[in-house]
């Protein structure tokens, strides 16, 4: 019960941000400051994250790889498919659901908290289109993009690693990459980025617009908002694998 | 004029306002009084729209509120400034950006004619040289008055204060009241506060009502209250025994009974 309210509630609370803009500048504004804070502000974490991940994951195949039949380009091709099919949207997906989800969450919970909410709905302001659109809309213009950032830096990352160990040659490498690259995948990553930026966006901008409480109720709406985010990124992972991949 | 009738507002199956009505008058301090809990906040609340009322009518100068939609709401919103309990600045704005959020939103002024007002009305707080510090760093009774400089920037015809003196010293309380006062004859507004500073209500108790849990249980003027024989307002003025104590020392001082040389402790007894 208590589920289909919340539910409700969050379906409402996307549907009041339709109306139209007070002042469609200000809104603009606002998009942009939030496509600065959302993309810029978590592209150091994103850049750390996929080269090391296209680095070990390099590391990892060739430990595995015990079988002289196997040519060693495969490495390459291995690397390339994990990071666009799953370490990319996914796993990139799930710490921006940690670093954008709690900072979307607290700022909402602070505003309400500290009545600025209040102040903007009797200014005359619909704060669900100011405050939440914004945030949604930045989400899924930045997040894509440092999706597919990550996938390159995850196949240099994996470059990189495994020239410096020795695995295998830069040659190889690039050649491992063009073998059978299906460029569905890219597709499938980029619906997966567009789904897990939908859900870094709005479940975060709910647990913090209809907070209640004080201080330490930020903290724990944070928290909660993470949580139930990253569960929904990995449920909505193997349903759209499961619709998108079945052959 | 704001006029409310019959208002009822409940959480749950906890009744908060029960059948209250009254006339805010324009051009005057209009309070609302009464102890914590006794449904000041949730009536101001009621009034702005912030929270549905259960039951009741809500009439700003003759057009009902109540019946309004959202557009019309919005349009009537645009007369009304608040300052909030906590001043609720916007806290990654400067202080000028604060202020000039309204007129960014609302108006099509150039950036120079929007200063202009920015300045105008910081001058009229008496805060000049702050524009570009940051709420935290700013006093609680700055924050106030960068609060009112907000709410009025839009030269709204409805003021509402929630608590404004809460969490500040006596002195800075009444310079404050004083302001708000001002700038309710000023600027002809219809100002509705809540307090329950008696300070306060000395200061710019030109109409006032007093609530006590949740119902309406007294109305008039500063001057009604000191001599009122209702028991509950009398003990929510007089809540203080020292108060009264040392009120009634000074009616004795003052007729001569007693000689403020005295030791206070021998007073006290």
């Amino acid at each position: 019960m208590l589920f289909f309210n919340h539910f409700g509630r969050y379906l409402l609370m996307l549907k009041g941000m339709f109306t139209k803009p007070e002042n469609m500048r200000m809104y603009w504004k606002e998009l942009m400051h939030q496509c600065v804070e959302i993309g810029i502000g978590s592209m150091g974490i994103v850049i750390i994250i996929s080269v090391f991940m296209g680095a070990v994951s390099a590391v990892q195949t060739s430990y595995q790889l015990v079988s002289p039949l196997i040519p060693i380009s495969t490495i390459a091709q291995i690397v390339r498919d994990t990071v666009i099919l799953e370490f990319a949207p996914t796993v990139v997906c799930i710490v921006l659901a940690g670093v954008v989800g709690s900072k979307i969450s607290s700022e909402l919970g602070n505003m309400r908290v500290s009545e600025q909410i209040d102040a903007l709905e009797i200014m005359g302001i619909n704060t669900k289109a100011f405050l939440i659109l914004p945030k949604i809309l930045a989400c899924l213009l930045t997040i894509p993009m440092l999706v597919v950032l990550s996938m390159v830096l995850g196949i240099l990352g994996g470059r990189l690693a495994g020239t410096a160990t020795g695995i295998l040659s830069a040659e190889n490498y690039d050649m491992g990459l063009l073998l059978n690259f299906i460029p569905y995948n890219v597709f499938f990553a980029l619906v997966k980025a567009y789904t897990f930026a939908f859900i870094i966006s709005t479940v975060p901008s709910y647990f913090g617009y209809y907070i209640k409480g004080g201080a330490l109720e930020i903290g724990r709406s944070s928290t909660k908002s993470v949580v139930i985010s990253c569960v929904m990124i990995l449920f909505a992972d193997y349903i759209l694998a499961a619709l998108l991949l079945d052959k | 004029m704001i006029e409310f009738k019959n208002i009822k507002k409940s959480f749950d199956k906890k009744v908060v306002l029960e059948d209250v009505s009254h006339v805010m008058e324009t051009g005057k301090a209009n309070l609302i009084i009464g102890q914590s809990g006794s449904g000041k906040t949730v009536l101001q609340k009621c009034l702005v729209g912030l929270f549905e009322p259960d039951t009741g009518e809500i009439i700003y100068d003759d057009v009902s509120f109540t019946t309004m939609n959202v557009d019309e709401r919005k349009a009537l919103r645009q007369q009304i400034g608040m300052l909030f309990q906590g001043s609720a600045l916007f806290d990654s704005m400067t202080v000028e950006q604060n202020i000039m959020f309204p007129l960014d939103m609302f108006t099509t002024k150039h950036f120079a004619e929007k200063l202009k007002r920015v300045n105008e009305v910081l001058e009229r707080v008496n805060l000049v040289g702050v524009n570009n510090k940051y709420p935290a760093e700013l006093s609680g009774g700055m924050k106030k008055r960068v609060g009112i400089a907000r709410a009025i920037v839009l030269n709204p015809k409805y003021l509402f204060c929630d608590e404004p003196n809460s969490g500040l010293d006596p002195q800075t309380s009444m310079v404050i009241d004083k302001l708000i006062l001002d700038i309710t004859r000023e600027f002809n507004m219809t100002t509705v506060i809540n307090t329950h500073d008696m300070n306060s209500v000395m200061e710019m108790g030109e109409n006032i009502i007093y609530l006590y849990e949740g119902k309406k249980e007294w109305a008039g003027n500063k001057k009604d209250i000191i001599f009122s024989k209702n028991e509950r307002l009398n003990r929510f003025i007089f809540a203080s025994e020292f108060l009264q104590d040392a009120k009634d020392m000074r009616m004795l001082e003052a007729k001569g009974k007693i000689s403020n040389d005295r030791d206070m402790d021998e007073l006290m007894k």
